[in-house]
Formats: structure tokens, C-alpha cells, sequence
């Protein structure tokens, strides 16, 4: 630190240049690295904060005369302000959040992997680079957007295509979300599939393998780790996604019997209603406890799939 | 090194142009929240929020009271009448529409809240519109008739139970459209027409009134209700009377003024308090003839001449 206002001169040897460094430079590379350890602890500080809000916010209800846990999950009653007897159930709301995710999951899997197969294996150059732009483009493109789509376009053709009387339903969320998480999928998973190893592909060319056999034999399980975290957080998203669901689902609180049946999600019966549950009363807290709700089913989602690839790597 | 170096400055010069844009940020804030339209004389800002039946005619009036008014800027945002109610009781906006009235505890809770007393006043009207696809061929309904198709446990769930063929479809099941349980709409839906009981669940809640015209026009065997200013060529307005033998009334400006239409209803406005400086100014403006055209304008029913504020 001696050296920091005076250069000495180039005789003085191999001694100078490490504390040639000025102390305020020195100083921010300090902060730098607290800063960056900070960062990196910080989500696990806002996941507990989050945690530990929303749970403030919706565990007094449950000591609560009127209530029941038992009701609330397994009731699809939903009267928050009736007048006779409030009633809590959210059942229809998991079924309609799981019924559409899963219809989502059906569609984008097979796709997104798809797409990721062949953007990273079989296509090459300009128009790869084409394909991908126009991927995140998609990815882009914000949910409410989506939402309209769905209202207005898809509804349209559902009704004329399916003859269902109503065009926002399940069917209708489920593309939507399938539309949505795809491009998550395809830029993971063409990730995970990048990372494989050139030596894995040449080795497997060396050994008379087909394209084919390269992709099924070689690559899909050298990737399965990446491949899996692309459609998990597809699954997330669409758990999660919320505008686009509201608009195009139909918004009912009704069990859904076949895919062209109106739902309402756990999430779009969060965002239409908490703005006039007044603070604090039992519609208010009950629909915080949805959110935990919804936290511990994407809790349990990644816990799966963390086991599941715990698994994997085991064998 | 020397990278580094320049790094830092550029970081440095960063971090105080956000500390100066904080800064900025938080006077401004400030500025906002203490003004709450008591009367800055240069710029006032009104915070409008609710009712989503009232929310084109309050667009209306915002527009059109920048012209009468240039230094007034009224904040207009929808999401129902439960949602302005709730913000009003919070004490974060001015002005609360709503097309129901507000309850005793939301009342009480005000005044908890903010030591103000909500203060009413009445802005125009609106009859409930009964909306049905333009090619069904039903024309008239009894409120019993709505309250069958909506109330839990009601009886009428399908077309034919009302007598009604539809043309051009198989399907024969009424296809509820109702509203979000934020919507002042549904909880007048639900008082006057359901005698308080509760809603069919499976109804499709739209948590707007403009998507509830937008269904029902896109689906032939729906049946849905919303202002009657939404009305568009795409729907039908059904005739409503009391019971079968009751003369039937159309949803019009006559009908709802001599409240010969069984479910009109008025349209408020809710401030904390009696309304002062540029609040008073702008509901003193929309009680005026001049802010009672905008009401009529977007398809609502205004105060008759006698109700109006004299200029």
C-alpha cells in the first residue's frame, strides 16, 4: 500500500507491481466480492421471506370457527362473500390448475424436446440461427398478449373446430401454456443437448451409429439432467402463469369432466380476487393460503424432479 | 488494470445517477401522495378507481373534463366496485365508483381507517341489461326466470326449459356468464335478483363487463348480464318484467327513469368525506349538464334535469 502515491522507478525490480494498485481499487474489488456473495445468498433469503409473508398472511385463518383445512381442500364449494354460508374449497381451482398444466405438458413436451432435437442435431448455420431468434421472440412475447390470443382467436376456432359451446376452456389454457413454455423448453433443452460432449457424437459416427441411434442411444440419456430441468420449468410456468390462464380458461369454479369444460386456476382465482378481499378478514387469508398452497405444489414439483435426477445419476 | 480502473468509474458515476433518480423518485412519490387532491392550484392529480361497469363512462369523463379543466389530470383504473371500495377504505384514491352501494362494515371500516365518513353521490343510472346471442329467438323474462337460471340449486339449466329452441345448434344447456365476486354488478345481481342467496358455481366469471357482452356474442347458447351501455350488435337485450302476467319492459333510458324496468339501479360515486378543491370541482362537473352528457354519451342514464348541479 506504501507504493500507492509514489511510482517508483523501473529499478526498484519485481517488488512493485502488486502494490501498484490503487487502495480504492483494491477497496471495490472487496465490495465486489460481498456484493456477489450477497447475490448469491439473496435467493435464499427472498424464497424464506416470501415464504414466511405469505404464510403470515394466511395462517391465522386457520384456528378460525367456520373454517375448515379438510373443507378447503377438498370441497370445490367456492362462496368467498356469500351471504347465506361462506364457504372455502378450492378443489375445482387444483383441478383446473392440473388439468391445464397437464393438457400444456402433453403438447409442449413432445414438441419443445422436438424442436430442441433439431435445432441442436439436424439443422445448421443461417437457418438455426433464424429458428432461434424467432424461438425467443416467442418467449417474449408477455402473457397477457397471450391471454387476448386465447380470448379472442383461439376461442374462435375451438368453437368452430370442436363445436364445444364455449371456446375459453382447459383446451384453450392448454395451448396457450403449451405456446408459452415451449420456447423455455427448446432454449434449455438445446442447451443441454449442446453440452453434451463432441467426442460422445464423434465417437458414436465413428461406430456406424445413424443419426437416429445417435439421438435416441447416445445423446437423450448423456442429456436427460438438462432435458428434465427444460420441462420442469415449462411445468413451472405454467403452474404459475396467471394473466393468460385467466382470460382463456373461462374462469368457472367447476370440476372439469372433458377438455372442453370450463376451469378456473389456483392463480387466476388469486389475482381476481385478492384486490377487494379486504385486509385481514377470512376471504383475504384464505386466498394467501391458496398461495401457499400453490408454493408447496411447485415445492413438491422440484423436490421430485431433484429426486428423480438424484436417481438417474446413481444407476 | 487499467480496465478495471475505468470499470469503477463508470460504476461510480452509475451509482450516483441512480441515488440522483431515487431521489427524484421519492420527492415526486411524496409529492403525489400529499397532494390526494386537496387543491395544488398548478397540477392536480385525481385517483379514480372501480366499478368496471363505470369504467368507460369515468374514461369519458376524465377526457372530455381535460378540456373543461387542463390542469386537472384524473387517474381512472377499473377492476370492479369491490376493488374501489376496498382502495377508498385504504385511503389510497379519491374518487371510488361503484355500482352498488357501499356496505355498513365497509362504511365502518372506513371510518376506522382514514376518521372520514364515506360520502355517497349519485352520478346516473344504469338497467341491468339480461344479454342473450342476437339469434336466439327468447324476448322476454321474468326475474324468477333469471333467478332459476342462476341461483344455486335453481331449476332452469337448459334452453328448452324456458321454451326455447335455439336455431343452428344441438346444444340445448344454458351457458351461464357471470361476473367476478369483486363486481358491484354481481352483488346487484345477487340482492335483487337471487334475494341474497348464493350463485350456481360453474358459471363463467368474466372480470369484466365488456368480456361478459364479448362471450355471450361468441357463444349462441349463453346467457350473461352487464350495463347497458355495453350493448352491442352482436347481443340482444331481453325485455324483463316482475312475473309472468307484468307487463314486459325494455332496458332504456324512459323505462329506467320511470323504474318501470325491474333491475335498474344507480350508479355512485364514493369520496371520503364532503368532496373539496379539485375533487369537488370535478363531481360538481359530472353533476352538471355538461358531464351528464358524457353519461348519456356512453349509453348510460343520466340525473333528470331537476337532479343536476346548476352551474
Amino acid at each position: 500500500m506504501n507504493a500507492t502515491t509514489k511510482i517508483e522507478p523501473a529499478t526498484a525490480g519485481l517488488r512493485v507491481p502488486r502494490s501498484r494498485r490503487p487502495a480504492w481499487a483494491v477497496f471495490g474489488e472487496r465490495a465486489f466480492e460481498v456484493l456477489i456473495h450477497l447475490c448469491g445468498f439473496s435467493a435464499i433469503i427472498f424464497v424464506l421471506g416470501i415464504f414466511f409473508f405469505v404464510s403470515k398472511e394466511a395462517f391465522p385463518v386457520l384456528g378460525k370457527a367456520g373454517f375448515h383445512l379438510s373443507q378447503f381442500l377438498f370441497s370445490d364449494q367456492w362462496y368467498p362473500t356469500s351471504e347465506v354460508q361462506k364457504r372455502y374449497g378450492v378443489l375445482a381451482m387444483i383441478a383446473g390448475t392440473f388439468s391445464v398444466t397437464g393438457l400444456a405438458m402433453v403438447i409442449a413436451v413432445p414438441f419443445g424436446l422436438g424442436a430442441a432435437i433439431y435445432l441442436s442435431e439436424f439443422c445448421g448455420g443461417k437457418r438455426r440461427e433464424t429458428l432461434k431468434i424467432v424461438i425467443e421472440l416467442l418467449a417474449a412475447i408477455p402473457s397477457v398478449v397471450w391471454g387476448f390470443i386465447g380470448l379472442t382467436v383461439m376461442s374462435r376456432l375451438i368453437v368452430k373446430f370442436t363445436g364445444a359451446p364455449v371456446g375459453v376452456n382447459v383446451l384453450n389454457g392448454g395451448l396457450i401454456l403449451a405456446l408459452m413454455s415451449v420456447p423455455i423448453i427448446v432454449s434449455i433443452g438445446e442447451d443441454a443437448l449442446k453440452a453434451v460432449p463432441d467426442s460422445f457424437r464423434e465417437a458414436a459416427i465413428a461406430l456406424g451409429a445413424t443419426r437416429w441411434q445417435l439421438v435416441w442411444r447416445v445423446l437423450l440419456p448423456a442429456a436427460r439432467n438438462g432435458l428434465l430441468a427444460a420441462v420442469l420449468l415449462g411445468v413451472a410456468r405454467g403452474v404459475g402463469e396467471t394473466m393468460a390462464v385467466l382470460m382463456a380458461t373461462g374462469h368457472a369454479v367447476h370440476i372439469p369432466h372433458s377438455i372442453l369444460d370450463s376451469v378456473r386456476t389456483l392463480t387466476a382465482n388469486i389475482a381476481a380476487e385478492l384486490g377487494e378481499a379486504s385486509a385481514g378478514s377470512d376471504h383475504y387469508r384464505v386466498l394467501f393460503l391458496t398461495g401457499v398452497l400453490l408454493f408447496a405444489l411447485t415445492f413438491a414439483v422440484n423436490l421430485t424432479a431433484d429426486l428423480i435426477i438424484r436417481g438417474i445419476r446413481k444407476k | 488494470m487499467k480496465r478495471f480502473t475505468r470499470y469503477s468509474s463508470i460504476l461510480n458515476s452509475a451509482a450516483s445517477l441512480a441515488a440522483l433518480l431515487g431521489t427524484a423518485w421519492a420527492l415526486t412519490g411524496c409529492h403525489q401522495g400529499g397532494n390526494g387532491g386537496s387543491g395544488d392550484a398548478q397540477k392536480a392529480t385525481i385517483q379514480n378507481k372501480g366499478s368496471d361497469t363505470m369504467v368507460n363512462l369515468a374514461q369519458a369523463w376524465a377526457e372530455e373534463y381535460k378540456k373543461a379543466a387542463p390542469g386537472v389530470e384524473v387517474e381512472v383504473s377499473g377492476g370492479g366496485s369491490g376493488v374501489g371500495i376496498a382502495a377508498l377504505v385504504k385511503g389510497t384514491i379519491d374518487i371510488a365508483n361503484a355500482s352498488r352501494n357501499m356496505k355498513p362494515d365497509e362504511i365502518e371500516q372506513a371510518k376506522k381507517n382514514t376518521g372520514k365518513e364515506p360520502k355517497e353521490i349519485i352520478v346516473g343510472y344504469d338497467a341491468l341489461a339480461i344479454y342473450v346471442s342476437k339469434d336466439n329467438p327468447l324476448n322476454e323474462i321474468t326475474l324468477d326466470q333469471i333467478a332459476q337460471i342462476y341461483v344455486e340449486g335453481g331449476t332452469i339449466t337448459k334452453w328448452s326449459d324456458l321454451g326455447v329452441k335455439l336455431p343452428n345448434t344441438t346444444d340445448d344447456e344454458i351457458v351461464r356468464v357471470s361476473r367476478q365476486s369483486n363486481s358491484g354488478t354481481y352483488e346487484f345481481l345477487r340482492e335483487h335478483v337471487l334475494n341474497k342467496k348464493d350463485f350456481k358455481l360453474g358459471s363463467r366469471d368474466m372480470n369484466g363487463s365488456k368480456e361478459v357482452v364479448e362471450l355471450v356474442a361468441s357463444t349462441p347458447t349463453a346467457i350473461g348480464y352487464s350495463g347497458m351501455g355495453y350493448a352491442t350488435p352482436a347481443v340482444k337485450m331481453l325485455k324483463v318484467k316482475k312475473t309472468a302476467s307484468d307487463p314486459a319492459f325494455e332496458p332504456n333510458v324512459a323505462n329506467t327513469l320511470s323504474k318501470a324496468y325491474p333491475i335498474a339501479r344507480s350508479l355512485q360515486v364514493y369520496t371520503l368525506g364532503e368532496p373539496q378543491g379539485a375533487v369537488k370541482a370535478y363531481i360538481d362537473w359530472i353533476l352538471s349538464d355538461a358531464g351528464q352528457k358524457v353519461v348519456e354519451a356512453t349509453g348510460y342514464v343520466p340525473l333528470p334535469a331537476t337532479a343536476r348541479a346548476k352551474p
